[in-house]
């Protein structure tokens, strides 16, 4: 990983995260925030320092729950939930995917309630 | 053929570092009709100005343009001194080579060659120039204030007190506005009825100034100095020459289930009521939507108990038309609507209340007379946290983007007083940054915490989740300990965006005064003219032009009057001569200019015309030059070419395009 992968991660997202101001209402609102080491709020500095390579072996890309609640209540529009989704994509794409859970498994645990956005991102989280 | 100046300034290093300003001298002395060209370091001095003034005179000079900054600046500097050299106002024209050129370019043999196309331009226009002359406009000596709280009621002194009669129109039944629903006031803690009681008094007892209490500004039509504007009285049901004013009605009314709008809708009132015990005029009004008499023709309880004969169920509306030389906006501000923070649980529990809303609850004539309690089941509460930033500082749909300023201030002040009449309620405080600039401001919010101990934490709150027991939990971050806190709260209290009153837009659309995307009053200049509208004659006193809090708004107030007074003190107005006017010729009456007129200065008449040896009666657009503000909306407008702004001619105009694009 490296500045690049910053650069892309940003693109992914289509997050500025020089729009924080460091309100922490991300973290605030987070419901997976004990079991994170590197902090929503925190993310959001990582990625606006290009300090990628501590992201990726963050337990905190697994343990965000893609709930959406820190996106609903940004009062800055920056989102970090959205940054934690590219992040793992980003990972995925260069680590590979070890994940158990395969494509074919998806449909039997469809609700067709659930926003297409939450499967993608917890079908990124389980399959690792 | 004119014979033509160009005066080139460098503007200290503003322009000469990017534009070549000899260069610029030399090119030009080449364009058509340029007799004299020279530059100088700052055009805008006295030796420059000067300099104008012998070129004029010994070249005999008969227009000049001046390459400078923007004409917002100093076309007026320029003007004046032409003038004094014996030219023609109106034959000066201005190239913007500074904002339009040096300011925005790096290089310099762009930016000079724009500066060149920039100057070409203008002197293709002063060869069409004309030699205008301003008209007069006589000034009415009144002034109108639209709001009355601390803003319009300072303002409406101070223009009273240069002798200058005043109306002060205030929606609701009484003077006094938000300022009247504090209960104390920052950084000194005074009582806030208590300074402010007095100038309504004042208000109301001055000879020059008129109150139109619950009224609301209907029309505004006519230009500066001679604004014509129609009031609506609404119908108050009390004749207000007869009430005494002894709230026997008020007493007997069997309809209280009204919300009280004074106290934020914490508690009812009676139908018929004056919003609080200091209310001036200290006339009550009769609620229609809750009045029995209104509803069913039953009831006239109060027109019973009255003993002056003062209810009066039959009093309609009323239009009153008055005339005014200038206008003052002081319309105020309210906190936003917090609908869309699920996450706050305001709705959810009256516990969670906003500060105005706390500031009621503080008073000893609130909904609980001044007891610090819970909404919900009247209890004494232990634990209560301050949520900042509720609205405010959101770049998002929800909430307003800009910092509401007052805040900060006032949850300390609340901190402070909860912590000072009750030690064992301990008061947490989630903030983003705390920001007291202001004479004695950070020593205040300092007091609060190492005085009274209040827990001030870094974080904001992430959610408030009612609980069972009727307690509420608050889940907030600490960010500079790294923590997630959860915590039990007794009340909650969301320091809430303020925005501007809701029925600004109105009224700037009614005043065609400028207004911003958060429905803040635009400045003239947001540096040098803070108190003006730029529509001329139109003021702004307080938070109607962006938040502020008591003193700033008073020394607003008074700046907005200094310049009313300045405008009544004149008994004629220099017209701008740059207005509209039709070619009769040309004209075919159809009307599309009157529409697009914001002025109503455009009508019609019947007027004999001869087309070529026709000679025919047609109707034809006639434009009332004292009206008329040469805004040029007509000129874009009428399909037949007929209209043409003096000064800024369709010719002018194709001749400056031409120059440019030569």
């Amino acid at each position: 990983m490296s500045k690049h992968d910053a650069e892309m991660i940003r693109e992914i997202s289509g997050v500025n995260p020089l729009k924080c101001m460091k309100c922490g209402k991300c973290s605030a609102t987070c419901p997976a925030y004990d079991e994170m080491d590197i902090k929503p709020h925190q993310f959001v500095s990582y990625v606006l320092r290009g300090d990628i390579e501590a992201l990726a072996d963050s337990k905190s890309l697994w343990k965000c729950l893609s709930c959406f609640a820190c996106i609903e209540r940004c009062p800055r529009n920056v989102e970090p939930a959205k940054l934690i989704d590219a992040a793992r994509q980003a990972v995925i794409r260069q680590r590979g995917n070890e994940a158990d859970l395969s494509p074919d498994e998806i449909p039997a645990l469809l609700d067709e309630k659930t926003p297409q956005q939450l499967l993608v991102s917890a079908f990124r989280r389980y399959r690792r | 053929m004119q014979r033509i100046g160009v005066f080139v300034c460098h503007c200290g290093s503003n322009i000469a570092a990017t534009v070549d300003v000899k260069r610029v001298v030399e090119t030009v002395k080449k364009e058509q009709g340029v007799v004299h060209a020279e530059d100088y370091p700052y055009m805008c001095s006295e030796a420059g100005q000067a300099l104008i003034a012998a070129a004029i005179k010994e070249k005999n000079l008969g227009g000049i343009v001046v390459c400078s900054c923007s004409p917002r600046m100093h076309e007026a500097t320029f003007r004046k001194a032409a003038e004094r050299a014996g030219l023609n106002p109106y034959m000066v024209e201005i190239a913007n080579i500074r904002e339009h050129c040096s300011w925005i370019h790096k290089d310099m043999e762009e930016a000079t060659e724009k500066a060149v196309i920039l100057a070409r331009a203008a002197i293709a226009k002063v060869h069409l120039n004309s030699h205008l002359q301003p008209g007069e406009s006589l000034v009415t000596k009144r002034a109108l204030v639209i709001g009355g709280g601390i803003a319009g009621i300072q303002t409406a002194l101070d223009i009273a007190e240069a002798g200058y009669e005043v109306d002060i129109v205030e929606k609701t039944p009484s003077i006094g506005g938000r300022m009247s629903q504090l209960d104390k006031t920052f950084p000194t803690l005074d009582c806030s009825a208590c300074i402010l009681t007095p100038k309504m008094v004042d208000a109301a007892a001055h000879e020059k100034i008129n109150l139109y209490t619950y009224s609301e500004v209907e029309s505004v039509s006519g230009f500066v100095g001679n604004f014509s504007v129609d009031i609506r009285k609404k119908a108050r049901f009390v004749d207000m020459n007869k009430c005494t004013g002894c709230g026997l009605c008020q007493e007997k009314c069997p309809s209280k289930k009204a919300k009280s709008e004074f106290n934020r809708g914490l508690n009812t009132r009676s139908a018929i009521y004056t919003p609080f015990a200091q209310a001036i005029p200290n006339v009550p009004v009769i609620d229609t939507e809750s009045c029995v008499k209104m509803k069913t023709g039953k009831c006239g309880l109060c027109e019973k108990v009255c003993q002056a004969g003062a209810i009066d169920y039959s009093q309609k509306d009323e239009i009153i038309t008055e005339k005014y030389g200038a206008i003052v906006v002081a319309t105020g501000f309210d906190t936003i609507n917090l609908d869309q923070y699920g996450e706050y649980a305001y709705n959810e529990s009256p516990d969670v209340i906003t500060s105005l809303e706390l500031e009621r609850v503080m008073n000893a004539a609130g909904p609980t007379k001044g007891h610090l309690e819970r909404l919900s089941d009247g209890k004494a509460p232990k634990e209560i946290v301050f949520i900042q930033c509720v609205g405010s500082r959101c770049d998002d749909h929800r909430g307003k983007p800009y910092c509401s300023k007052i805040c900060c201030m006032y949850t300390a002040k609340h901190a402070m007083l909860i912590r000072d009449k009750y030690p064992d309620v301990n008061v947490t405080v989630f903030y983003i940054d705390v920001r007291t600039p202001g004479k004695n401001f950070d020593e205040f919010y300092r007091r609060a915490v190492e005085e009274y101990g209040v827990n001030y934490i870094k974080g904001q709150v992430g959610k408030v989740v009612p609980q069972p027991d009727g307690s509420l939990l608050v889940q907030g971050s600490d960010l500079l300990d790294g923590k997630q806190i959860k915590m039990r709260a007794d009340m909650v209290v969301l320091a809430t965006a303020i925005e501007p009153e809701a029925g600004v837009r109105k009224i700037a659309t009614m005043l065609t005064a400028s207004i911003d995307t958060n429905n803040f009053l635009t400045e003239a200049h947001p540096k040098l003219r803070p108190v003006e509208s730029p529509t001329a004659g139109v003021f702004l006193s307080g938070v109607c032009q962006g938040p502020k809090d008591i003193p700033e708004t008073v020394s607003q107030a008074g700046a907005a009057a200094v310049k009313v007074i300045g405008l009544l003190a004149k008994d004629k107005l220099l017209t701008n001569p740059c207005t509209a006017e039709s070619d009769t010729l040309l004209c075919n009456g159809c009307s599309v200019c009157q529409n697009v007129c914001p002025y109503g200065a455009i009508g019609y008449e019947d007027k004999e015309v001869n087309d070529h040896g026709i000679r025919e009666t047609r109707r034809v657009a006639v434009v009332n030059s004292a009206l008329c503000q040469g805004c040029g909306a007509c000129t874009v407008a009428c399909p037949s070419g007929a209209m043409d702004l003096k000064g800024f001619s369709n010719r002018q105009i194709l001749a400056e395009v031409d120059a440019i694009c030569r």
